[in-house]
């Protein structure tokens, strides 16, 4: 007995996720250059672009939903149809972080204030990137690599850190720029959560092999280097 | 064997100790060890000849009409095996009752269905009150209440299950083996089933095999799965909580059948 019909549409679904990874792995350095350029334009497009990502969500929870109610799926196979209800929600939200700072390029406009770019790129890259591995990771079921890809959010914590007293900083020493330095908080407490929601895909992964729910992440991100 | 004692806290309905059961010389199940929860509905699943229905039979000495089957080991019901030399199997089956695969009422009225498992099992009370009571307890009563002496064989496919469990329960068994009892109902008729084994297992300690796994999954607190060793013989592979089982399995094996990779 085998289960091709099955396998073939979580294979279906896999490749739908990968998709939408990409699209909010774009969405976000996309974001980030457009804050860079002080882009309106390309903002205003990234941000009408995240109703792909929404609609795409919608179409995995449903392709999961009929997969549940049409297949009976148990098991290993019960917990990854779980799991991609939850990733995709996450991702719905990593897309909704990119959709922020485009929103935020928009508010600054040509505004004289000075933007941490080189910072906002280092966090927003690492970000992707541990999105890019989570997903592979999960796709091929990898739990050791998915165990170990939070280590690296303690990089972008540090850096976020090290921004927030900037910018913070800033507003003390320049109150009359405080409205556009709170905006610039935004932007990395958006990159820094992004990484955050990287940790609940690994988690799910885990989930996905062992049927174990592991918090893989213990300390409490606003206490980390503080 | 005890009459009539309840099963005591702590103690297992039925247990199972390296029961071995053999048709001929043929080892048709080996080395189960396994034990019953009262008042728990427990599943048994597996693929085609591994065994299942073999062990349920065993339960209540079925078997024992098979020629040349026979038990080694032991299935412990109140602390005594069943199949020591002394134990008479017509009590056994009085107290560990089944219900099989095709609806078999008597071809005589829905009362005297009931009426005759009164009458072998030398029922002192009143033979109308035991009729209602087991009619209720079935969950068929208010829809045969108006025609008891209308014939058992008109009535629908579910509604004969449910009346041959009524002809179970009017024996005032402590365990129901219950063998497939859905696979020949529609599933409105199934969906009834599982509320009374539900309802039932309030009483009732409930066995039943299945071929239906959703059925496992829907109805039972536990859930054991059998499969067939590479001598033919089935063994026991995983026995445990259902919503355990169905989302968790512990061996390979239990996780490759019920998700439906094998078997």
């Amino acid at each position: 007995m085998s289960r091709d019909t099955l396998n073939l549409h979580i294979q279906e679904i896999k490749d739908e996720i990968s998709e939408i990874s990409s699209l909010v792995e774009n969405a976000t350095l996309k974001a980030i250059e457009s804050l860079k350029n002080r882009d309106s334009d390309a903002a205003r497009e990234i941000y009408l672009d995240d109703r792909i990502v929404n609609e795409k969500r919608y179409q995995v929870e449903n392709s999961v939903l009929i997969q549940i109610a049409t297949q009976q799926p148990l098991a290993h196979d019960l917990r990854l149809l779980a799991a991609m209800l939850e990733i995709v929600s996450e991702l719905e939200r990593m897309g909704d972080y990119a959709k922020g700072i485009c929103k935020v390029t928009l508010n600054l406009g040509n505004a004289d204030v000075n933007v941490p770019i080189k910072e906002i790129e280092s966090m927003g890259k690492l970000a992707v990137e541990m999105l890019h591995e989570a997903i592979d990771n999960f796709i091929n079921e990898d739990v050791p690599n998915a165990r170990l890809l939070p280590q690296k959010d303690d990089q972008v914590d540090k850096i976020f850190n090290k921004v927030e007293k900037e910018i913070i900083h800033s507003m003390v020493c320049q109150p009359e720029n405080i409205d556009h330095s709170n905006l610039l908080l935004w932007v990395v407490h958006n990159i820094e959560r992004m990484a955050d929601r990287v940790t609940n895909i690994c988690e799910r992964t885990i989930f996905v092999v062992t049927g174990d729910l592991v918090e893989l992440e213990s300390k409490p991100k606003n206490l980390v280097g503080k | 064997m005890g009459s009539n004692a309840s099963v005591p806290e702590n103690e297992f309905a039925i247990e199972t100790e390296n029961l071995d059961i053999f048709y001929g010389s043929f080892r048709a199940v080996k080395e189960v060890n396994l034990k019953i929860e009262p008042k728990k509905i427990t599943a048994i699943i597996g693929p085609s000849g591994c065994g299942k229905s073999t062990v349920l039979r065993a339960f209540n000495r079925m078997n024992d009409f098979i020629p040349g089957a026979h038990v080694t080991g032991s299935i412990l019901f109140h602390g005594t095996n069943i199949y020591a030399p002394t134990v008479d199997p017509v009590q056994v089956r009085q107290r560990i009752g089944m219900v099989f695969q095709k609806p078999n009422p008597f071809p005589k009225s829905v009362y005297d269905n009931i009426a005759w498992a009164a009458k072998v099992n030398h029922y002192q009370g009143s033979v109308p009150d035991l009729v209602e009571q087991t009619l209720i307890q079935a969950a068929l009563w208010d829809e045969v209440k108006d025609d008891l002496q209308g014939s058992a064989m008109s009535l629908g496919g579910g509604q004969q299950q449910r009346l041959c469990i009524a002809r179970t329960l009017a024996a005032h068994p402590e365990i129901i083996l219950m063998d497939e009892p859905c696979s020949a109902l529609d599933p409105t008729a199934t969906l009834k089933i599982e509320d009374l084994m539900r309802d039932l297992s309030k009483y009732y300690t409930i066995i039943i095999v299945t071929h239906n796994m959703q059925q496992a999954g829907r109805a039972s607190d536990f859930t054991a799965f059998f499969t067939m060793d590479t001598d033919r013989a089935g063994k026991m592979v995983e026995f445990g909580h259902t919503e355990q089982l169905f989302t968790k399995p512990q061996h390979r094996e239990t996780e490759d059948y019920i998700s439906g990779r094998f078997g």
